[in-house]
This record gives structure tokens, sequence and C-alpha cells, in this order.
């Protein structure tokens, strides 16, 4: 696979076309009816929980959003592939890859509600909190690399970062790393075109973003981010080569940021309608959902009745969150160190004095 | 009991970690095959295997961005920085991830990290070689910040460190690394992070120092002793956290206090023990709690360095005048 799609060839890898139909059938994953249908529900799923969160955001009852719409084929493949041993290094826009890990909704809504409780991932294995300053986390995914080779464990790492991380050095140390290390890493470069409103040509000159695994001695690999069965074949194969070869892969998503960067920012102001309406061709839930409707899979029908369920079951999970949540004092301090040093500790009697006053004078 | 400088405690420190814990890495640039260019790190790969000490690729922020992924995944690495001057490109991952994982995922995940870093001026070397930078670290939510001045306590507080589930930063006094022999003992032991060490007792002035420039204290004070004062001297062995009830008893003693250096004066590691002095013994004070330090510069080159070092004279100078006030 990576030499039929070179990417110093610029060629990428499509499995199906705009319109739903299978343009490489010797591509196409081995997958049953029902789980192609799961494929596309978890992609709903996500597109509805993401419009979910914009609206409450807008309601003001969470802060900063950074939505997935447009982008969710890739984070459901890789949520595919990914099993429990496996570990998930998220940047902050790959929700579900998240959620097959085991991170709940209700954590998602308390991380955006402003809670550092919603990164414990009680419920999820082999997963690192969302990362912000970005390409960073790139790294800790080849020192997770390391630990598994050194561990003798049958693990593979996967870390994600965007097209604009591509300039920052740590994306280049963490290729190098791994390359050296030979280490079972994928690292997903998911290309929504724009760094916030920086478009990705102004972001390298190289023809493709895949292409730079070349210069680290590991295979890369350009596929169409927004054809579900394209984006799991590709993790699929990366995955089996990761680990049987205990080698690093670079895998670029090529995709749009249909939505803003975050709730915070307007992408009217550095695009066009027409790219806008080039791109919406491309959508991945439109094309898989043509795709299984040619194959009687999946209607509108079914489609209303299902996003209703989800609205609904999102809803009751979002009021739950907002009447449970609460950030006591001692949480903003007792994380900081394992070992709370006596200073801290003598920091926090000191305030509570300050609050024993503030109470007596009510 | 075995003759050791710094080099030999570190190494030894390193050696015995190694061998009981299977979950303890070292690596760094020149850190494996060579031992590093210091030598602290000789013999152990040969000892431990080249996967578990070994040369990382030329990136500091790669080697303390790596560290965090193995400690993740339930490693211990201790990690070197070649000098404290190369340590800046690691800054962002320090701290941005070092010291925020373990809050970030609410206890989750560990970061069970040591950050060697050789630290401090005097050696004649070339620019960002010499410098003494542990304010910015201590100034770090997150960090454990610890300086040894002797072979046994660089043995007992790596040893503390590595067993650590903070990351800490541990700074080498490299000017020192092999002036001083001890007699240490070759049996595993450790010396707590977070307790300063009084040295010296005495009644006129407290001295607040640590690494290379206890020996440079202890110079001034034979000084002291001719002129007939009696001097105090509290290495401090841990910057962050800070063992401030040692301190503030000495001060509460002596009444006086004097802080020595080889940092830039302003905002540093002397700020906040003049600070400490003035919130915790302003009644018992006699004399205004003073810095020693270096200038605000940047460490001049070789030839120009000795106007930068604090040399025991000037701690003499500064110990009379704050007797005398």
């Amino acid at each position: 696979m990576f030499d039929q799609f070179d990417p110093a060839e610029d060629k990428m890898l499509q499995v199906i076309d705009n319109n739903g139909k299978v343009i490489s059938k010797e591509l196409m994953p081995d997958l049953s009816d029902e789980e192609m249908v799961k494929l596309y529900k978890e992609m709903l799923f996500v597109r509805t929980l993401d419009f979910m969160i914009v609206s409450y955001q807008r309601q003001g009852r969470v802060y900063t959003y950074p939505p997935n719409i447009g982008q969710e084929a890739i984070g459901v493949a890789a949520g595919a592939v990914l099993r429990h041993e496996d570990w998930l290094v998220p940047a902050f826009r790959e929700m579900g890859a998240w959620l097959a890990k085991g991170v709940t909704m209700k954590e998602i809504f308390m991380f955006n509600m402003g809670f550092e409780e919603g990164l414990k991932f009680t419920e999820a294995n082999h997963i690192l909190p969302f990362s912000v300053p970005i390409a960073s986390q790139l790294i800790h995914g080849a020192g997770i690399g390391y630990a598994i080779k050194y561990q003798k464990k049958d693990e593979v790492a996967m870390a994600f970062v965007g097209d604009g991380g591509t300039s920052e050095g740590d994306f280049h140390e963490a290729l190098n790393f791994a390359g050296v290390w030979k280490v079972p890493v994928i690292f997903v470069i998911q290309n929504n075109q724009y760094a916030i409103s920086v478009p990705v040509k102004m972001q390298t000159a190289s023809i493709n973003l895949a292409v730079k695994s070349v210069a680290y001695g590991i295979r890369g690999l350009k596929v169409d981010g927004n054809d579900i069965f394209a984006m799991l074949a590709a993790f699929r194969y990366a995955h089996e080569y990761a680990r049987k070869e205990q080698q690093a892969v670079l895998i670029e998503a090529v995709t749009y940021r249909k939505g803003a960067h975050t709730t915070s920012d307007d992408p009217t102001k550095y695009r066009t309608t027409d790219e806008e309406k080039e791109w919406d061709k491309k959508d991945p839930l439109r094309r898989m959902k043509l795709f299984l409707e040619k194959k009687k899979l999946w209607s509108d029908a079914e489609e209303e009745r299902v996003t209703e369920e989800y609205k609904k079951e999102i809803d009751r999970q979002f009021m739950e969150t907002e009447e449970t949540v609460q950030y006591p004092l001692e949480d903003a301090l007792k994380y900081t160190y394992a070992e709370m040093p006596q200073d801290l500790r003598d920091q926090q009697i000191e305030h509570e004095k300050f609050l024993q006053w503030k109470n007596a004078r009510k | 009991m075995k003759a050791m400088n710094i080099v030999n405690a570190v190494n030894d420190a390193l050696d015995i970690k190694l061998t009981e814990d299977k979950n303890v890495v070292v690596y760094g640039e020149d850190a494996g095959f060579e031992g590093g260019v210091f030598r602290v790190t000789e013999g152990l790969q040969k000892k431990h295997g080249v996967e578990r000490v070994f040369d990382s690729p030329l990136a500091e922020s790669g080697i303390a961005g790596t560290a965090v992924g193995m400690a993740a995944a339930g490693l211990r690495p201790v990690i070197e920085m070649q000098f404290c001057g190369f340590i800046y490109p690691a800054f962002n991952q320090i701290i941005s991830h070092i010291t925020r994982m373990h809050n970030r995922s609410r206890g989750n995940y560990k970061m069970s990290i040591v950050i060697r870093l050789p630290y401090g001026g005097g050696i004649n070397a070339l620019e960002h070689h010499s410098e003494s930078m542990e304010a910015i670290f201590a100034h770090i939510p997150g960090l454990k910040v610890v300086v040894p001045s002797t072979p046994h306590d660089a043995k007992g507080l790596l040893i503390s460190a590595i067993e650590s589930d903070d990351p800490v930063l541990f700074l080498e006094p490299k000017r020192i690394y092999r002036a001083i022999k001890q007699e240490v003992s070759e049996e595993k032991f450790s010396v707590p992070i977070g307790k300063a060490k009084v040295l010296s007792q005495g009644t006129d002035v407290t001295v607040v120092a640590y690494g290379a420039m206890i020996r440079e204290v202890q110079k001034a004070m034979v000084m002291a002793k001719e002129a007939g004062y009696s001097v105090e001297l509290i290495d401090l062995r841990t910057i962050y956290p800070l063992d401030k009830e040692t301190i503030s008893a000495s001060v509460k003693k002596t009444g006086r206090i004097v802080f020595v250096g080889e940092e830039p004066r302003s905002f540093g590691v002397g700020s906040e023990i003049m600070a400490l002095a003035n919130e915790e013994a302003f009644l018992h004070l006699e004399a205004p709690p003073k810095r020693v330090a270096a200038f605000d510069v940047i460490v001049p080159y070789p030839r120009g360095e000795h106007h930068y070092m604090i040399t025991p004279d000037k701690i003499f100078y500064e110990i009379e005048r704050t007797i005398k006030f």
C-alpha cells in the first residue's frame, strides 16, 4: 500500500467517490453490512454531539469549543482500529476516537464546562488528555512507543496533529525519534486545510504533508480523510505494519474543517463560500450515506429517527452533568503534585482562614 | 564506605536504581555509549544494556517530551540535559506537560521523571555553559527542584528524586563535580526532598546557600571565624519545596540572614529567601536581610567571569556588614 500510494508522487488513497460509488474495490475494507451501518451511525453521533455542544456554547452553558464537523470519518475510523490496549494521544479534534476508547459524553461535557475532571477518562484505557500546545503531544507518542517496545508489549500508539502542527519543531522531533528508535507509532495529520485562518500552503513548500515521512526514514500515506473506507483501510494497514515491523508511520488525512476553528472563530473572514460548497460535496457523512442508500442499508427516515434519539440522550446526559458538577477549592490544589508540598498546604490553610472570615461577615 | 566525588555519587545512585527497578531508563545526548560529556553515566550502558542507558537524537524537546510518554506508560525516565544553557528547547515540554500531566489527568498519569542538569559557572566555559537559572524552574507549579552540594547528598537526593512520583529537576553543580571527595556508603540510602541541612551552627548570622556556593561560603567562614563572628550555614539542598521551618528557626535564633547564590539577583531564589525572612521572622531581625548574588547580566565569557562570580571575600564583606549593621 505504501508503494502504491507513494506520497512523493502525491497519490491519495480513496475507496469511494463523492457520490458514494466504489472506485477502488480491491481496497474496500472487509466489513459486514452491520459494521458499515455502525460506522455511519458513529459518525452521525459525533456530528450530532458536536452540533449540540456548539448550541450549548451559544447558550452560554459551555466554554470555547473546537467543532469536529467535516472531519468525523478520521476519528471514527481511528476508533474502529484502536484496541483496548492501544494508546491514543489526542490533539483536540478527534471525538470519534475518544468515544471509541471509552471517554464518556459526561467527561466531554465536563471538560467543556471547565472542569479538569473531564480529562480523567475513568472508563478509558491508554488515552492521554487532550493537548493544546500544538504538536507537543506527538513526542509523547514517540515516548509511549519506546515504552511499548521496551516492555515488549503488543500495543500501538496513535498520535494526532493538525496541518499547522507540521510546522512546529516538535512534529519533526517526534517523527525523528520514532524513526530512529523504530517504535510502533502512527502519527496522524488531520489536514483540514487551515490552522485557524492560515491555509496549508502557507505552512509548507512540500507537495503534501505525508511526504515529510521520507526525511525521517518512515513510511507515509496520504489518504482521503473524508472517505471512511479509505481511512479504515489505511489505519488497518498502518496498525498491522506498526505492530509487526515495529516501525512508525505518518498518515495525512485530507479533510476540511467545515465549522470554525473554535466557537470564538469566524471562518467567513478568511475563506469563500465557493470553497465551502466545493467541500460540501466531499462531506464524509454525505458520501457514506449515498453509499449505504444504494445498498438499501440506510434511509432519511432512519436518519431522522436515530438523530432524534441521539439528541434526547445527549441532552439528558448534559443536564445531568450540569446538575452534578462542582469544583471545591481542594480540587484546584490537590493535583498539581502527587505529593503535596507543605508550603502548598499552608497556602490552603491561610486561604481557608480568609474564607472563614469572609463567611462570618455575611 | 567508599571515597566518592559528586560524579561517582550520581553514577552510583543511577546504578543502584537501574539495578533494582526495571522501569528506570537513562538517556540523553552522549549519555549512553560515552557516558556523558562529564562521564557521569560512564559504564552504565555496558552494565545495564543499550535499551536502558542510551544516546538520544540531539533534541532537548524530544528528550523531555518522550519522557512524558514513557512516564505515562509506567517507566521512570532519568534524562540528561547536557548543559544548563541547553535546556531551553525543552522548556515547553517541562512547563506545558511534565509539570501538568498529573493535574490535567486528575492524577491518572504520574510524571516520575528526573531531569539531570549540570549547572553553574566558574569553569571557564563557552557561552550557555555557565548559567544558574534555577529560579525560573522553581517558579513552575508541579516541579520539584533539588541541588546537592556534597557527594553524599548527591547520591541520596538522586535516589529520592528517581523514586518521587513528581517530576524533579536535579541540578548538578558541575564546578564541584570532582572537587570534593567524601566517604559515601555503597549501600542504598536516600536524602529527603524538601529538607535543608544546617551545616554549621552559629549565633551571629544565618547564611543560606546551595550547590557550588556552599564551598565558597565555607571559605568565607574561615575569615569570619578569624574576625570573631559565629556563622550558621544552611545548605538548602532543595529549592522547591523550600524548607521554611529550618530557615525561619535559624533566623529567629541569629536575627540576621545573608543569602549567597550565583544566580542573577533579581527575582531569584534569594528573593524568595528574603521574603521568607521578612514574613516569618520580622520581629527577630537585627539587620536587613541581604542577598549576595550575581549581577543581572548574562554570565561573561571566561576572561570576564571573575567580575561575575561570587567570591569568599565578597561573602565575608557582606556577612560583616550585616553583623555590624
